[in-house]
């Protein structure tokens, strides 16, 4: 765990973003927004970059191949556009904005444990320009995606 | 009659659907509609299915997992499902079963494969009570450390699938269409697939297999048995991406095989 938040402040840093500490749980990093199906999304500008959190890619243990959308896909917000298959299943990543995608990390296709390895670094999925910017609004901050994630595991 | 309704109360509601030789493309297209169009939970029970037939996880390719010289020479059909896992070859000493459930009514599974796993290997633990050595044993349905069932998941942002092909009884010669993976559970150690699986047959009746998973479903559920036909499927509106491989694309994936073979040879 100590390493994980190692690794954390050191993509933040390389990011210029600032780590939600979390103790033992997943990291969780601010500036970024975050979906209730644990999708995370920069927005810069009218374009946005999202993958899977760290939480998600923990939940879901090893990551053996990512279904991509391909360049010029549609992605609305909260509907699905691609999966990872991971422990004998495949699990929907939905999208946590609305745009069409221009860029896809192709690096996923070789080497799909990058989702586990750097979910918020090099296992980013996909680059799209965003439709609707104000959909962003929708979305949690940090400190809301945080506790959602304690709540969600309190549950089980 | 009261107090069965007293016990019913709050128990989510489970279709019951139980085929007998379906094939296996339209058992696994049905499961995929349902799965994303249907909000209902669903049990589907097919037991065998009618040609033998191979079927690969999504993210299978067949010069990786299948032996596709007698493959096309012999016409075996290739299917690639929308769940995850490994490669399986099926026939009438298949049983499947299906469980396709909404999360919100199994609000103590997270939507997570070892969270559904978790649940399924109690469910069936129910199931095989008295058999000694039934384990949920690194991801595979096993008695001791011979593995009589594969199961795969897909899973939504609402709802996920476990399906299961329990290896009733198999065909020893259909095994060796089957390329030993790259991918194995520790426990396989280095065995081949005869030495690795075993047959439900030879714990388990049949109908009495069926019978105790029917059972153990209801104690979550408040089961309505449902036919093929009264099954409203029609909402499509996911793009499917179950699909029997053609000939020509196995032919190919042959003829690629054996020219990237020819080139290491030469070098």
């Amino acid at each position: 765990m100590a390493s994980r938040l190692l690794w954390a402040s050191r993509v933040a840093s390389h990011l210029r973003i600032s780590v939600a500490q979390r103790g033992f749980a997943s990291a969780v990093l601010k500036d970024l927004k975050y979906a209730d199906s644990h999708e995370w999304v920069k927005i810069e500008g009218n374009k946005a970059t999202f993958g899977i959190t760290d939480h998600a890619q923990d939940h879901l243990g090893d990551v053996v191949y990512v279904e991509l959308p391909e360049v010029g896909h549609s992605v609305s917000q909260g509907k699905s556009f691609g999966a990872v298959e991971s422990v004998k299943a495949t699990s929907d990543i939905n999208s946590p904005v609305s745009g069409t995608v221009f860029e896809v990390n192709e690096k996923l296709t070789e080497s799909p444990g990058l989702v586990n390895s750097s979910p918020y670094e090099q296992g980013w999925i996909v680059k799209v320009e965003l439709s609707d910017a104000g959909e962003a609004e929708k979305l949690m901050d940090s400190d809301k995606y945080s506790k959602f994630c304690e709540e969600e595991d309190a549950k089980h | 009659m009261i107090v069965n309704g007293f016990k019913d109360l709050g128990l989510p509601l489970m279709n019951i659907v139980k085929l007998r030789g379906t094939p296996i493309l339209q058992q696994l297209v049905l499961e995929e509609r349902l799965l994303r169009s249907s909000f209902e939970n669903w049990c589907i029970i097919n037991d065998g299915t009618n040609v033998p037939t191979i079927v690969m996880g999504m993210s299978g390719k067949p010069c990786e997992l299948v032996e596709l010289e007698p493959v096309v020479k012999d016409g075996i059909p290739v299917i690639k499902r929308f769940t995850g896992g490994g490669t399986v070859i099926v026939d009438e000493s298949t049983v499947f079963v299906s469980l396709i459930c909404n999360r919100d009514d199994v609000p103590n599974v997270q939507p997570y494969p070892r969270s559904v796993m978790a649940w399924s290997g109690s469910l069936y633990s129910h199931v095989f009570n008295g058999i000694s050595g039934f384990q949920l044993r690194e991801n595979d349905y096993v008695f001791g450390d011979r593995k009589f069932g594969g199961n795969a998941q897909s899973i939504t942002r609402n709802r996920w699938i476990h399906h299961t092909s329990f290896l009733w009884d198999y065909n020893e010669n259909n095994m060796a269409y089957l390329k030993l993976p790259s991918r194995v559970p520790q426990y396989r150690l280095e065995r081949d697939h005869t030495d690795f699986v075993c047959r439900m047959k030879d714990y388990i009746e049949r109908s009495v297999f069926i019978e105790k998973t029917i059972n153990a479903v209801g104690t979550q559920f408040l089961l309505k048995e449902l036919s093929l036909d009264e099954i409203d499927d029609s909402r499509r509106e996911h793009l499917e991406s179950t699909r029997l491989l053609t000939m020509d694309e196995l032919k190919e994936s042959l003829a690629n095989t054996s020219r990237i073979k020819s080139i290491a040879q030469a070098v």
